[in-house]
């Protein structure tokens, strides 16, 4: 048991310095984010700001001709109203599928459900080319799906189909069958089964989903790269690397940069972590 | 965590028997046909598609689908030589950010299962880059690595400088042989909570009782980490390496973002490639030989874990 004595110190100050490491970004983004564009010019990046200044952030959110920045806050916008939509519609079908997977086995449907998990794996590049083809092709009356967020929108729905039903499937399983059959013994229908047993049981599985979901569409870039190419349209991702890929501009707005693209998402980890926790560890298939 | 395995395992109701005509039944096979249409389309027939793109002569704004045979992939395996780097790169990047995931995860997780005071802040403080994007990744450590000039370095240089270990100075991301390490740093800053989490929900899975007989046997703890920890998560090490092959396999946000993808750069992968090549260059058909490359790998890794993951499922 004496070596319990050492060992335990010494797990904490490898966890601090773990911590440390893990922290020093966005210790680094909050810091130079604030600095004045001189004070980042004269070299000395880790020590903290001589004067908190906004200045940066100013220029990263309304955007700066004579520092040559356009605006991100529009393209906060446009993320916002990809993600948004796509992550309730995301959470809608998943759930419905996921309750058909679970509740109504059908003949195939052990076949059927590998096939639409492989779809989560792909790298988008092999279908990348057929599908700028295919929305450049299809337009509703005024509505055109090629370099507009409602396209977008489509496509985050579709490639979501494999990781929201394989969330509410599992979820919905661990769901006595019993409960269902019941249901049906005193004569309720599908959608009966569905809203007065499956859905209010659903929270937490719609919490885990639609935070996934929600993280990986504001994250998101190849798609919103090739198929929102317009200014207009980027979502906040392409927009930021546009910007940090720009020579002109300073550091300080760079970094002030990436903090409004990461704050959305961080703070859903942070005020709802444990769920994001489930998300990932179920987007992994099997523990 | 401890309602993890809840949603992780993947139970299934026992098959009923009875296959009686049910209206129930119709409607619900007609509430997931959108769903398989939109995958049949969007997924299997794209690939189809791509394929076929890449066996033509498209090398234009405009589609031109003259039969190309096996052309476009000869060519990319026989003559181009910044194909084959990138690959090499890639290939570089799977096992360093792999393995660096896997060691860190690990010992993070060995670390936090002891049971200390403020394991769960440790825990969130690991795991939140996972919360980020790969672009805001590597906007911040293009930042951090960046070497700055001779005479006034920056970021961790500058640091090593403070410090008095200037020697360690490097160029990072810019070091056109070893860059892809610099990438590799910022990806598993990214990807080690991940493992960490993985891991530590199975060492939680283990019976404590377990690990408990063999210390009373007078294991070390090196010896039960080895011989009995160790086995039993083999099965988390495998979906781990699998997860984390695929993201490496495909990874092209982070190297855009840190600027070190292009032609002889060091983080030049074949992601950043086809992207290049197809939407930049135009050079469709080629482009779709190299997605389709890439999903030959992704498919080899990824085919086998599923069906493995599902047989074990039917049977369970």
């Amino acid at each position: 048991m004496s070596t319990i004595k050492w060992k335990t110190p010494v797990s904490y100050l490898f966890l601090t310095l773990m911590a440390l490491f893990f922290l020093m970004p966005i210790y680094l983004l909050l810091v130079t984010s604030m600095k004045s564009v001189a004070e980042v010019s004269r070299g000395d990046i880790w020590g903290l700001p001589d004067r908190i200044n906004f200045d940066s952030w100013r220029v990263a959110l309304v955007g700066s001709r004579a520092a040559g920045v356009t605006a991100l806050w529009p393209n906060f916008l446009n993320s916002i109203y990809l993600a948004v939509p796509a992550t309730i519609i995301s959470a809608m079908l998943g759930s419905m599928n996921g309750y058909v997977l679970a509740k109504w086995k059908f003949r195939g449907a052990n076949v059927l459900f590998p096939l639409i998990m492989f779809g989560m794996f792909i790298p988008y590049q092999s279908v990348l080319v057929p599908l700028v083809q295919l929305l450049q092709k299809m337009q509703f009356g005024p509505l055109k799906l090629y370099g507009t967020i409602p396209g977008l929108i489509l496509v985050h729905v579709v490639y979501g189909i494999p990781i929201t039903t394989l969330i509410f499937r599992n979820y919905y399983a661990a769901i006595p069958d019993e409960m269902v059959e019941a249901a049906k013994i005193d004569g309720a229908g599908f959608f009966r089964i569905y809203s007065s047993i499956l859905f209010p049981l659903s929270v937490p599985g719609f919490v885990v989903v639609m935070i996934w979901q929600f993280t990986s569409v504001w994250n998101e870039f190849l798609f919103a790269l090739v198929l929102n190419g317009n200014p207009k349209v980027q979502p906040i991702t392409v927009a930021l690397n546009n910007l940090a890929g720009s020579f002109q501009v300073d550091w300080s707005v760079q970094m002030a940069g990436a903090l409004m693209a990461a704050i959305p998402t961080l703070l859903v980890y942070i005020l709802l972590g444990r769920f994001f926790m489930r998300g990932l560890l179920a987007g992994s298939l099997k523990g | 965590m401890e309602s993890a395995s809840e949603t992780v395992a993947t139970r299934t109701s026992p098959a009923r028997p009875r296959r009686r005509f049910n209206p129930d039944r119709l409607i619900a096979i007609a509430m997931i046909i959108p769903s398989i249409v939109a995958i049949a389309v969007f997924v299997y027939g794209f690939i189809g598609w791509t394929g076929f793109i890449s066996l033509t002569k498209w090398a234009d704004l405009l589609p031109d689908y003259r039969w190309n045979g096996l052309e476009n992939y000869r060519r990319l395996f026989m003559d181009d030589e910044r194909f084959q780097q990138s690959l090499l790169n890639n290939a570089l990047f799977t096992v360093f950010f792999i393995g660096a995931c896997l060691g860190l995860g690990l010992l993070l997780a060995v670390v936090l299962d002891r049971k200390l005071r403020a394991e769960g802040l440790f825990r969130t403080i690991f795991l939140f880059p996972m919360a980020v994007s790969f672009i805001v990744t590597g906007v911040v450590w293009r930042w951090i690595l960046n070497p700055g000039t001779a005479n006034q370095a920056q970021g961790v240089n500058l640091l090593f400088d403070q410090m008095g270990l200037g020697f360690l100075k490097w160029d990072w991301f810019l070091d056109n042989q070893w860059g892809i390490l610099a990438v590799v740093l910022a990806a598993v800053w990214q990807m080690a909570g991940y493992t960490m989490a993985m891991f530590l929900a199975g060492l939680r899975a283990i019976p404590d009782d377990l690990r408990e007989a063999a210390r009373v046997d007078g294991a070390t703890e090196g010896q039960v980490l080895w011989h009995i920890t160790l086995p039993l998560l083999k099965p988390i090490v495998v979906s781990t390496v699998i997860i984390l092959g695929h993201i490496s396999l495909k990874i092209f946000d982070l190297t855009s973002a840190m600027k070190v993808g292009g032609a002889a750069k060091p983080g030049d992968v074949p992601g950043f490639y086809m992207y290049e090549t197809t939407f930049r260059g135009n050079y469709f058909a080629r482009g779709a030989a190299i997605a389709i490359i890439m999903l030959v790998f992704v498919a080899t890794l990824i085919i086998p874990y599923l069906i493995s993951t599902f047989r074990a499922e039917a049977e369970a």
